[in-house]
């Protein structure tokens, strides 16, 4: 165990899969000499070398079609996404094919690719810098999503993620890669995709939350402190859900809110909402509120705390859904 | 490394006219190795034919027509070992039947039924593409992939003009030099995407120039040459296993046919260039080029129609024999270690459909 940040728990665990198993090759926009703009690959090339730490040329779509060829050859790529919304340009691989190739195949050949990338906002900077784009791929058949929030999760679940047998998006919360700092196990560390982990017990309402959200989520509930018992539940993988989990939170504190930076129609919160209504109504004491970003475009940065989830919205809505 | 130079406008041939064009030759290939590329032709020529007569008859959905592509797609298989692979588009549906896809296999693809559903790994053959040109990236990464493995296996994709104003064609070519993929990108540039003409789709003089803007050769080939067709494919793989690279191919032809079975041509083609080319289809080309050559007698002709004629019926017979799909299908396969939730969808599924 060692004090890792989350950005060197997730070089952690690229070094310790690539050593682990000789076919795991890391391809992405600057990830070789320069280690990735956030260094999350640092060391890989002068490691592994060169033709297992690949600088690509500037083409996300590219960069995602080769890796599905590259698996057909029998590779397990892991893609970097230089950014959250720079992956736009790949969703037509990730929909057309990434998701629906081992179908084709009536389940024969395998396609166990990670898609790693730095995403959210908070951090000052330029358009499309900032985006929480998890609805895309969680909306994705055949395709997996998970989001770590601290340095623990981010290495265990990219270990699970790349040998998981699925094509697995892992997005990492960039505003936490130097600023969350957390012992982290050493060599071989895998958090099981699927299932959620309860951050802080509480008993009077649930805060479901995942990535950079969960901490917010914590700083919320200590402000509730001596008025409101909050459960923080951290879901870590959006696909598979941890259904269990969510339902056993919900069914002891009877109320949820639920916490996404993504732009609130049909994001991943509508989704617990959905699944709280179906399956725990009578485990409900009041409504189910969601604390989002806003329907817009992720906004001018000196504008960017306006939207994205506060503690203060948390607080207000865990009042109202306490009121209720 | 062969320098990398605007592509020679003229389009390469070997198959003569009959008349003042002279007949060429191509160097290595055999008595029985034209018969057997005949035979691959007749293959395909029937397959398609047959095809669109089952349609009529309701017996397989719509269906990509492929008549008088023929040439391009057996005559670039036939350049390539077993271990390499192939990548085709919808228009190349049935060239898994070059590489023993079973015919009902292909025919059960067009009628939606499971059993159309193969592992690529058995054939050295992908799924066939429907969105256009985006296994193009596929191919060049399993080439590349291989060649980072130390392997000697040679990818080639298939892909129609259209298909080369695709963000994925650029994206996969621009690759494909990069990393100096053994693979080979084969344009069917038969002028036509669905109603959009070729002039309508880039304002390049050919196609094959495109190939310089990547760093490889683009060369352009007659699409109705089955011999030139093998040629250049031979050549392209050569200095893919050589280390050298890949190649763009573009081979030219006239649509002569509708691009699909729902397709109506007459609203947009000119009839009399169909017509033309239809005159001078590839198979028929082929056939009399071998006829003067005295390498194939009308018993033998005779005797490979037959037979694939006879592959098809029983073919088909086999697609309507394949039972109806179970409904678990639809929830199996997509994963290798499916979400729960799939499992309670299938049990629901089921007590509705009292199974």
């Amino acid at each position: 165990v060692s004090e890792k940040l989350l950005v060197e728990a997730v070089n952690d665990a690229l070094h310790v899969e690539m050593e682990r198993d000789p076919a795991v090759l890391v391809l992405g926009e600057d990830v070789g000499k320069l280690g990735g703009v956030f260094r999350a690959t640092a060391g890989l090339q002068e490691r592994f070398g060169a033709g297992r730490c690949v600088d690509t040329p500037l083409a996300e779509a590219g960069i995602l079609g080769t890796a599905v060829g590259l698996c057909m050859a029998g590779w397990r790529p892991v893609v970097e996404m230089q950014y959250d919304a720079f992956s736009y340009p790949s969703l037509d691989q990730l929909i057309n094919h990434v998701g629906r190739y081992r179908w084709r195949t009536r389940g024969k050949m395998a396609f166990p690719l990670t898609i790693r990338m730095p995403y959210g906002g908070g951090v000052r900077a330029p358009e499309l810098h900032d985006d929480s784009p998890e609805t895309y791929y969680v909306h994705t058949p055949g395709v997996k999503v998970a989001l770590p929030s601290n340095p623990g999760d981010a290495k265990g679940l990219l270990a699970a993620a790349i040998r998981d047998p699925d094509p697995v998006v892992v997005l990492e919360p960039k505003l936490h890669y130097r600023t969350a700092k957390a012992e982290v196990p050493e060599g071989e560390h895998v958090v099981p995709l699927g299932e959620a982990r309860v951050a802080r017990e509480g008993d009077d309402v649930t805060l479901v939350a995942y990535g950079a959200m969960v901490p917010l989520a914590e700083r919320a509930a200590a402000a509730l402190e001596g008025e409101a018992s909050a459960e923080v539940l951290d879901l870590r993988t959006l696909k598979p859900l941890d259904e269990g989990a969510l339902l056993a939170s919900v069914a002891k504190t009877g109320r949820a809110v639920v916490i996404q930076e993504a732009p609130r129609v049909a994001g991943f919160g509508a989704e617990v909402a959905a699944v709280l209504a179906e399956k725990a109504i009578f485990d409900l004491q009041g409504p189910v509120l969601r604390v989002t970003g806003y329907d817009v475009p992720y906004p001018y940065w000196q504008l960017e705390d306006a939207y994205m989830p506060s503690v203060e919205r948390v607080v207000d809505a865990v009042r109202r859904v306490l009121a209720g | 490394m062969s320098q990398v130079l605007p592509a020679d406008r003229g389009l390469r041939r070997v198959i003569g006219d009959g008349d003042a064009l002279p007949d060429g030759e191509v160097e290595g290939l055999g008595a029985d190795d034209l018969v057997a590329l005949y035979r691959d032709l007749v293959l395909l020529r029937t397959y398609d034919e047959r095809s669109v007569v089952y349609h009529r008859q309701g017996r397989i959905g719509t269906y990509a027509i492929f008549w008088n592509h023929e040439a391009m797609q057996a005559g670039s298989a036939f350049a390539l070992e077993e271990r390499d692979w192939i990548f085709p588009s919808y228009r190349e549906s049935a060239i898994g039947l070059l590489r023993g896809v079973p015919v009902s296999t292909v025919l059960s693809w067009w009628r939606g039924h499971p059993a159309g559903w193969w592992n690529p790994a058995d054939y050295g053959v992908a799924s066939i593409c429907v969105p256009i040109a985006t296994h193009v990236p596929h191919a060049v990464g399993f080439a590349w992939g291989s060649s980072l493995k130390g392997e000697d296996r040679v990818a080639i994709a298939y892909f129609g003009d259209g298909a080369t104003s695709e963000g994925a064609f650029h994206e996969g070519m621009t690759f494909a030099g990069v990393t100096k993929a053994p693979a080979i990108l084969f344009c069917n540039n038969n002028q036509w995407a669905i109603s959009t003409p070729l002039a309508a789709q880039t304002a390049a003089p050919t196609l094959a120039d495109k190939a310089i803007g990547y760093g490889m050769p683009g060369v352009r080939v007659d699409g109705g040459d089955v011999l030139a067709v093998y040629e250049a494919t031979r050549e392209a793989a050569a200095r893919a296993r050589a280390g050298e690279g890949p190649t763009l191919i573009e081979a030219v032809t006239y649509r002569s046919a509708p691009h699909a079975t729902a397709d109506d041509p007459s609203l947009y083609i000119d009839e009399e260039r169909v017509q033309e080319e239809r005159e001078n289809e590839c198979v028929g080309r082929y056939e009399r080029y071998l006829r003067r050559l005295g390498a194939l007698s009308e018993e033998q002709a005779e005797e490979i129609r037959q037979d694939a004629l006879e592959l098809m019926r029983a073919g088909i017979a086999e697609a309507e024999a394949e039972p109806p799909g179970d409904p678990a299908l639809v929830f199996e396969h997509a994963y290798g270690e499916p979400p729960p939730g799939l499992a309670d969808d299938l049990a629901e599924l089921r007590r509705i459909l009292g199974q």
